[in-house]
């Protein structure tokens, strides 16, 4: 008998989610509008914004990559592939030597094998590498979730402008002393 | 439908049992589709804030002709060391219990399909087939899950058969018959201490019987949170495991058309079956109303059903078996003895 109360309260949940499903406008205008009563969407249809950090697919800011194979090292699941070659580029100052630079020629991600850890966009110390909360990149073959430099850098432009740190968070790392 | 009644009468013996073959097909299967459609598809997913199948059809409505179409395309897959014989007759067995149950539920003062004096009798006695028709899915798959499962819901329907019959006594005390017309009718012109106008629905009068019935009755049909014979996180399916396609399909549609059978005697023996307050029980309107108003109420009643079905985590077996052997039986046999002392008292 001591159960009776869980079991009323446990009837009450679900029978409170279906009247407000059922009825989203309130027991006084009972006009059945599960539509705009649930929670979810109909997907291919209508569809949610996700959040600006969502992690959808990995987008590459080309001009900034140094082709240092961080990313590539670290991938747990290795499946990044990048070569590149050396090259002279013009001195900074009239007079100065030719530096020698870095060039990509191939950059691929096979979101195949990616598992979205996130490792390589942490890693990354030119800021070359961005979430995009992009998730629509599904393909009927397998091979074509090999995305080169192009599709990579096309990403690009979905990336959401950075956000402000919560509030906070900023006084939080102060305190951190130097190390 | 005034004549077509009077026809019944004049038709051939053979014939006669051919429309109430027919009928009993469509009551069978129409409830199965009906409830697995409005409860199975849409309550539980208003419950959990969502809108289930939406794309078949106007509101998701041609989903479940869909799902039979895909049953009916799949494999009839045999395990290799299967009882072949005993493994295919299971499904037949179990849902042939189900048909036999409808057989004593009455639609209307002339609409019935058997009118025996031992009406629930009866119907308490075929629906323990199902019984075997498990055990027989059980053993002849030749899979341990679905032994366990077998093993697990014959103690349950039989633990549970106790206290459905022991609460419909109740029932046929207050009615002094056990013959469902009987009943309805005994509800239909009885009396609450001389107040007449609904009739006495035994809800009212029995109300412990139909606590006890309804429970019993969800731990019979194994839903949850009776569902330990199916248990899917620990037996796959239980004694479903093994099957595919069709055969799935004839567990699948005994699964709620139980459901709806059950539930319809539920409500001839609880809230007074076809009659509803206000028209003559004699009236040969009720020939057609009848049923109509009978399937509303099996619609209430299985909505209690689903109701808990989808709010309530599984009972661990020893939970389970507790619940009927130390709480429900005590407490219908007191209700029997209650019953029969103001019965003879008043």
């Amino acid at each position: 008998m001591a159960l009776v109360p869980g079991i009323i309260k446990g009837l009450g949940v679900t029978g409170g989610t279906l009247l407000r499903t059922l009825f989203p406008d309130g027991i006084t205008k009972p006009v059945p509008n599960p539509v705009k009563g649930a929670e979810t969407v109909q997907y291919p249809r209508e569809k949610e914004t996700p959040s600006a950090r969502a992690r959808g697919v990995i987008a590459l800011h080309e001009e900034n990559c140094t082709a240092c194979m961080l990313c590539a090292r670290e991938c747990p699941d290795w499946c990044i592939y990048i070569e590149g070659h050396k090259e002279k580029a013009p001195p900074r100052r009239p007079g100065g030597k030719p530096r020698q630079v870095n060039a990509l020629d191939r950059f691929d991600i096979d979101f195949a094998l990616c598992m979205f850890c996130g490792i390589c966009v942490e890693v990354c110390p030119f800021e070359a590498l961005f979430w995009t909360p992009e998730y629509e990149f599904s393909e009927p073959r397998i091979a074509d979730l090999l995305h080169d430099m192009s599709r990579l850098s096309e990403w690009m432009e979905t990336v959401p402008d950075f956000e402000d740190y919560e509030a906070g968070s900023q006084a939080k790392k102060q305190r951190v002393p130097p190390t | 439908m005034i004549e077509s009644v009077d026809l019944i009468g004049e038709l051939a013996y053979w014939q006669q049992t051919g429309i109430r073959v027919f009928v009993g097909l469509a009551a069978v299967l129409l409830i199965a589709g009906t409830l697995v459609y409005l409860h199975l598809f849409k309550l539980v997913s208003f419950m959990q804030s969502r809108l289930g199948p939406m794309e078949a059809g106007p509101f998701g409505s041609l989903q479940l002709l869909a799902e039979v179409g895909k049953f009916l395309q799949k494999e009839d897959i045999f395990p290799a060391k299967a009882d072949r014989f005993v493994f295919a007759a299971a499904p037949f067995v179990v849902l042939s219990s189900t048909f036999l149950l409808v057989v004593v539920v009455p639609g209307g003062p002339d609409a019935w399909f058997v009118n025996g004096d031992l009406g629930i009798y009866l119907g308490m006695a075929v629906s323990s087939v199902s019984v075997i028709g498990i055990l027989m899915a059980g053993w002849g798959s030749a899979s341990k899950y679905s032994l366990l499962g077998g093993l697990r819901a014959t103690g349950q329907l039989i633990a549970y058969e106790l206290p459905l019959i022991l609460a419909v006594l109740g029932v046929v005390i207050q009615a002094e018959t056990m013959n469902m017309q009987g009943i309805v009718l005994a509800q239909a012109g009885g009396e609450i201490f001389g107040w007449g106008a609904i009739g006495n629905p035994f809800i009212l009068t029995q109300g412990v019987a139909f606590v006890i019935f309804m429970i019993a009755m969800q731990a019979e049909l194994t839903q949850s949170p009776f569902d330990m014979p199916i248990a899917e996180s620990e037996l796959v399916t239980g004694y479903m495991t093994e099957y595919s396609g069709m055969r799935f399909l004839l567990f699948f549609i005994g699964e709620f058309a139980t459901a709806g059978v059950f539930s319809a005697v539920a409500a001839v023996l609880f809230l007074g079956g076809w009659y509803i307050p206000g028209i003559d029980p004699a009236n040969n309107i009720m020939n057609l109303l009848g049923p109509l108003v009978l399937v509303g109420k099996v619609v209430g009643l299985t909505f209690l059903v689903f109701w808990f079905r989808f709010t309530f985590p599984r009972l661990r077996e020893d939970q389970l078996q507790k619940l009927a052997w130390k709480v429900l039986i005590p407490l219908a046999l007191a209700n029997i003895v209650v019953t029969g002392i103001l019965k003879v008292a008043v």
